[in-house]
């Protein structure tokens, strides 16, 4: 994670060194190139120890989809750490509200709409996303109004709703879910295919050039400095060779035999000699958290919402002095958490097809290691929501990638926690040294 | 502020006090530590609510229960520890809780950083690093991003906490010359200070505090340095200071009346 540019040994007092200068030149973040680093050499690392099994379109795309949940509720940590919070409870509210959102669908709904109704999924969805919000507010105002330390609320909240999840149905797991509902949790049918997924990568790339043709344009009119040309012409084709780099990988991964024979069953297709080759393309559950993510970076940088959470996290008083009800914007973050864990809880059930009063355990510790690693401080005030879903996704890679190495699973648990202790000192040394 | 009071827990940090101040006049405030300054200063600014006691602004009354009151009188506060979020850039820090919007409701950060630049520009030309976090800034520097916060948007009640406690002689000297310049356009400022010299210096009228009470208010041309410690140390109260805090005022006009 130590991108430390070497300095040139003939280079005048105060020059950059070219790293330096690439850096100021794209106004990249550097902190943020040094975990996209980090993962990448992790991924080489585990592909080579599994002999090759690391890096197929097969295992990113199911990286992708196991990320989601935890990227979902990442990008809401960082503004709960941003204002020096922290929230223990995310992992059992996933559970709590899972079961709910299980319940509703499989026992509630049909009873009133019929079986398989074609409005159980939003139904299911929306009350679970609705209840993450109060429980979220609930703590939210606990912690800002009645001033308990979010760490003690949310440490009760870790209790009390773990035990609420196995009250929903006194232990009972919930299955099979609404076939529609099952969608949001990925799976051959939960894809978009591969057209699909060209489209999105060609209007993500569309909106990469305007965001930042619209910007440079802006910043013109005011006569305000540019970066040079190439440095622009540089991000928009890395961002875009990215994003179709992604979409092609994606696209290489054929459904499974089985699900082709009951498609083709279905509509009546013959399967020709070598197999019918049907690709994936993107997870719905993946692009639900990028949504969230694009939607919270959104929060984060562009709304008065987002500026009030980073200026409590640098100086609450002085964000109090300033005229900022500082206590309702702590109790906001608190609720966009609760919905965030509500959104990461119905990818999770779909996914499993089955609501467990289990579900999301030590998940509060995964999403707070992502948003730790993905360089949020803890200390608050800084951290950003695609550093924190980069996170998620090398927290994911190393759990993924222990199971294909055959790594017992205490001693995935160890590795897990070495990392990210090892993690945030890593952090700390960076910012001593390069902290200007 | 007339009859002022705040307790904290049985000490009476201000005690029955009552003060005013003119438009485009400098009121200077001093005394020891402890004796009251910021508390009553911390109550116009609205951090503090008083148990007792009445402000008045233009003859008006005025009910100040928060920050935000505060800046819709107009009253804006300079405070020792200049109240800046150090993460955020200087940009912001103008702007904080006051952002301007687009018409979408975005924060519009183009124009912000503009009006930041004019600002900016007439303080203190050198500054140029606006998009940089404060707490890279020097001294001076993160000062001017304080001043400029407090006049960037039509004060007409600018309180100054030791505005010149960090910083050095030629930075001290700006800081009056804004002083000077801030009261030719009309605005009332009141002053806290350890620094005599200073005092002296900028402020048209002293009130001496000492244990939450004001010992006695005074034109600076009426009173010497020696008669202000006297007034700081002992708590007496020379001939040339009167104390009722509303007399001798001289030529502001009592419109402004607080």
């Amino acid at each position: 994670m130590n991108q430390a540019p070497t300095p040139d040994r003939h280079a005048k007092p105060g020059r950059l060194s070219a790293f330096t200068q690439f850096l100021k030149a794209t106004e990249l973040d550097a902190r943020l190139v040094g975990t996209v680093a980090a993962l990448l050499l992790i991924w080489v690392i585990l592909h080579l120890l599994s002999g090759g099994l690391f890096l197929t379109p097969r295992n990113l795309w199911n990286l992708a989809v196991q990320s989601s949940p935890i990227a979902i509720m990442a990008t809401g940590m960082v503004l709960v750490i941003v204002t020096r919070n922290i929230d223990l409870s995310i992992g059992s509210m996933l559970g709590f509200i899972g079961m709910i959102m299980g319940v509703v669908q499989v026992d509630v709904l049909p009873k009133l709409l019929g079986f398989e109704h074609p409005a159980i999924w939003v139904l299911a969805l929306a009350t679970g996303l609705v209840l993450g919000a109060i429980l979220g507010a609930l703590q939210g105002f606990a912690i800002a109004y009645l001033g308990i330390p979010s760490f003690i609320v949310t440490l009760g909240g870790l209790l009390v709703w773990r035990g609420a999840a196995w009250w929903v149905t006194s232990g009972q797991t919930v299955a099979p879910l609404d076939n529609r509902f099952r969608l949001l949790g990925g799976g051959p049918e939960g894809s978009i295919g591969a057209a699909w997924s060209w489209m999105v990568g060609i209007v993500a790339c569309a909106a990469i050039v305007l965001l930042l043709a619209h910007r440079r344009a802006r910043r013109k009119t005011f006569n305000f400095a540019l970066r040079p040309m190439a440095a622009e012409i540089f991000v928009v084709g890395v961002a875009c060779v990215f994003v179709l780099a992604a979409v092609a990988v994606v696209n290489a991964y054929p459904w499974p035999i089985g699900s082709v024979r009951r498609y083709a069953q279905a509509h009546q297709i013959a399967v020709p000699e070598g197999g019918l080759f049907i690709a994936h393309g993107i997870a719905i559950p993946v692009l639900i958290a990028i949504g969230v993510g694009i939607t919270v970076t959104f929060l984060a940088t562009r709304t008065r919402f987002g500026r009030y959470v980073y200026a409590i996290g640098g100086n609450p008083e002085a964000t109090q002095l300033a005229g900022v009800d500082t206590r309702w914007v702590i109790m906001k973050t608190f609720m966009l958490m609760g919905f965030l864990a509500a959104l990461a809880g119905a990818v999770s059930i779909a996914r499993l097809n089955a609501a467990t009063n289990s579900e999301g355990t030590l998940a509060e510790l995964l999403v707070i290691a992502a948003t730790v690693i993905g360089g949020t401080s803890i200390a608050g005030g800084a951290g950003t929501v695609a550093g924190a879903m980069l996170g998620a996704v090398i927290m994911q890679s190393l759990q993924s990638g222990m199971v294909l190495l055959g790594v017992d699973t205490p001693l995935q648990s160890i590795a897990i926690g070495a990392v990210l202790v090892a993690a945030v000192w890593l952090d700390t040394v960076y910012r001593r040294r390069f902290a200007r | 502020m007339r009859d002022i009071s705040l307790a904290f827990g049985g000490i009476h940090a201000v005690d029955r006090v009552s003060i005013d101040l003119y438009e485009g006049e400098v009121m200077a405030l001093v005394g020891h530590n402890g004796a009251g300054k910021s508390t009553l200063i911390k109550i116009l600014s609205g951090a503090n609510q008083p148990d007792a006691g009445a402000i008045s602004i233009r003859g008006e009354p005025a009910t100040i229960d928060n920050p935000r009151d505060a800046r819709r009188y107009r009253i804006e506060t300079i405070y020792q520890t200049l109240a800046l979020a150090d993460n955020l850039d200087t940009v912001a820090n103008l702007f904080l809780g006051r952002e301007l919007r687009t018409k979408w409701g975005t924060l519009d950060d183009i124009t912000m950083e503009a009006e930041a630049r004019k600002v900016i520009g007439r303080l203190n030309p050198h500054f140029q690093r606006l998009k940089d976090p404060v707490k890279v800034l020097s001294g001076g520097e993160r000062q001017s991003v304080a001043i400029a916060r407090a006049i960037l948007f039509d004060t007409r009640i600018l309180i100054m906490d030791e505005p010149t406690a960090a910083l050095g002689p030629q930075e001290t000297a700006q800081v009056g010359a804004l002083v000077k310049q801030l009261k030719s356009e009309g605005i009332g400022i009141f002053l806290i200070s350890h620094d005599i010299h200073d005092v002296f210096d900028l402020a048209d009228r002293i009130c001496v505090m000492k244990n939450g009470r004001v010992v006695g208010t005074a034109r600076v041309e009426h009173v010497t340095k020696d008669e202000v410690l006297g007034m700081i140390i002992l708590g007496k109260c020379p001939p040339g200071a009167s104390p009722d805090s509303s007399a001798d005022h001289g030529a502001a006009r009592p419109s402004e009346l607080m």
